[in-house]
């Protein structure tokens, strides 16, 4: 699932972990009750509206605030293929990439694209074409031992592994 | 070329004579530190990777402290999987309602965190206690499984900020005005990926819990650490305190920093934070009258002893306005039972405010004092974001306890010293 393409949900600088799950559905950590209320205090009807492998584009600082994988859990589990920002807050960043969430890091991609528009996104090159304009953006590549940490599938699966050769 | 705190302490982790900023690095962790959120995510992660035990159990902190006492069914059903876990693999430091308090309040009073350590915690004020000098950052709940199985994680270096604070710090001012003032000059990503080292007379001057405070809030400004060096002060809270040895680790003078900014205390007001960003801040007088339906005291952030005078000096003797609602809560038991014996609770009382048992509770909008639609609340908690406290429609204004106790006696935002002399 290296290339893939979707419909994008826009939202703007600063979104904050309490507005992508608030603390009060924290009493569970199940993905698909959290998935129901995904962004619900910026926009109640978000969940509703989603279908699956669609993208949220978001200005900086994305995922700011709680240290919560709730968070992305709640993204991954309510369909959402991958998230672009101009930059997101470390704890998020960290936490997207050991659940196995794709997030790229793309300034310009952020800028110009609308709600509404479609995107193709090719993981491995970090390259975001718009579908209709034919515009690529470019997104900040990993470092290699994060592309390992993504190669593995995750946090988990590397560390299981690493325990394993031990 | 000297090295920054920041470098220094993750270069020890590491086994390296020095670090520099972007190098990525695998770490020896401290102490690993989950709660009632976000360790039952760990502990089902944990099961994945497939080993016997924990790395240390005298180095996991598991504290639920969030919807404790449990506020549900389901709240209940989260700290019981952790118990289970603690017993089962015979975590030490795991701490019952009527043991434990705020996570980020009690293992600095329990002698768990310390000066030169590296700590992670799945919450991200867990850089609460870089004011003991530690290296603290906040990860997830799956940093937190490889933590626990492993003893280890990966970091990135990251590059420091300096902060002085110069001159002497006013009355009715303490640890909280200083880093709500430097939060709005920084911004909510100001330090993104940065650690913040604060510095500087006015440091110097603060008691620990000032320093925690300000520490506490370095997330807010997006760092990855909040870092204070250890001084006599510092050597005088670990005094029978500490639980293990350790080694005082301090940056170099003339260690490169990103940036150094210099903030003059000496004229500031009172600082507070409004909807719906920390970063958002005024001094108190342009949000005087503000009308209130509900003040809290307390929090990871401002519920120690000392935050508790602060507010009992205001309250003694005064009636909280008919209209508000004051909710006091001291952060752990010890805070609990030693504002008890100091005769701060009765104040409290008599000022007709209610006192609860340790928790989180309002300033995650947990549980005991959740905002209605269209309410107003002054917190000396953390975070004002968009229904932090409850309903997506009410409003959380952030401030120090003094404003917070004469604000909750005047019904509206308000300068202490409007109040007249402090009794
Ligand atoms: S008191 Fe508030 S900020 Fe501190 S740990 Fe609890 S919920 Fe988080």
């Amino acid at each position: 699932m290296a290339v893939f393409s979707g419909k994008i949900w826009k939202f703007g600088d600063d979104v904050d972990t309490d507005a992508i799950i608030p603390a009060r559905y924290l009493n569970t950590s199940d993905p698909a009750e959290l998935a129901r209320h995904c962004m619900e205090d910026a926009d109640p009807t978000f969940s509703a509206k989603l279908s699956p492998g669609d993208i949220i584009v978001a200005g900086k600082n994305f995922g700011c605030g709680s240290s919560r994988e709730h968070a992305p859990i709640a993204i991954k589990a309510a369909g959402i293929a991958c998230v672009i920002a101009e930059s997101f807050a470390r704890i998020f960043y960290r936490n997207a990439i050991n659940i196995g969430l794709p997030i790229l890091e793309a300034a310009e991609a952020s800028r110009c694209l609308a709600e509404g528009d479609r995107v193709e996104v090719d993981l491995e090159k970090g390259e975001i074409r718009h579908l209709e304009k034919g515009e690529v953006y470019r997104a900040v590549p990993f470092p290699p031992f994060m592309q390992e940490l993504i190669a593995a599938g995750g946090l988990i699966n590397y560390v299981r592994q690493k325990v394993k050769a031990t | 070329m000297g090295q920054t705190m920041a470098e220094k302490l993750l270069a020890r982790a590491a086994g390296k004579k020095e670090v520099a900023p972007g190098e990525l690095i695998n770490a020896k962790i401290d102490l690993a530190l989950g709660n009632d959120i976000t360790a039952p995510v760990a502990i089902k992660e944990f099961a994945r990777i497939g080993v016997e035990k924990v790395f240390d159990p005298e180095r996991i902190a598991l504290i639920p402290d969030h919807f404790t006492p449990n506020k549900d069914i389901a709240a209940a059903e989260q700290v019981k999987l952790m118990r289970e876990f603690a017993r089962r693999y015979g975590i030490v430091h795991y701490y019952e309602v009527g043991r434990m308090g705020v996570e980020h309040a009690l293992l600095p009073e329990l002698g768990l965190v310390l000066p030169g350590e590296v700590i992670i915690g799945a919450d991200s004020h867990t850089c609460t206690y870089g004011a003991l000098g530690a290296f603290a950052t906040g990860v997830g709940s799956t940093d937190l499984a490889a933590a626990m199985a492993t003893g280890e994680l990966w970091f990135k270096v990251p590059p420091t900020i300096r902060l002085v604070f110069t001159g002497e710090l006013p009355p009715l001012l303490g640890g909280k005005d200083l880093i709500l003032y430097a939060i709005g000059r920084l911004g909510v990503d100001g330090a993104r990926y940065a650690a913040l080292e604060f510095t500087g007379p006015a440091i110097l001057a603060l008691e620990m819990d000032g320093r925690f405070t300000m520490s506490n809030m370095a997330i807010e400004a997006g760092a990855k650490a909040g870092l204070i060096a250890p001084d006599a002060k510092t050597e005088a809270y670990l005094q029978g305190r500490a639980r293990r040895p350790y080694t005082v680790l301090r940056g170099d003078a003339d260690a490169p920093v990103l940036a150094e900014h210099y903030i003059d205390v000496s004229t500031l007001e009172p600082q507070v934070a409004a909807p719906f960003s920390p970063a958002n801040v005024h001094p108190v007088s342009s949000l005087a009258g503000t009308v209130l339906d509900q003040v809290v005291i307390g929090s990871c952030t401002n519920g120690r002893l000392d935050d508790l005078r602060e507010a009992a000096a205001i309250l003694k003797g005064r009636r909280v306005h008919p209209r508000v609602r004051l909710l006091v809560i001291p952060a752990t038991q010890a805070v609990y039972r030693q504002a008890l014996k100091e005769g701060l609770l009765e104040i409290f009382i008599a000022a007709e405010a209610a006192v609860s048992t340790p928790t989180c509770g309002p300033c995650l909008g947990g549980h005991m004092g959740i905002l209605a639609e269209g309410e107003v609340a002054l917190a000396t908690t953390n975070r004002n974001f968009v229904g932090r406290m409850g309903h997506p429609g009410s409003k959380v204004y952030l401030s120090n306890p003094a404003v917070a106790a004469a604000s909750a006696v005047a019904g509206a935002i308000i300068h202490p010293k409007e109040l007249g002399e402090v009794k």
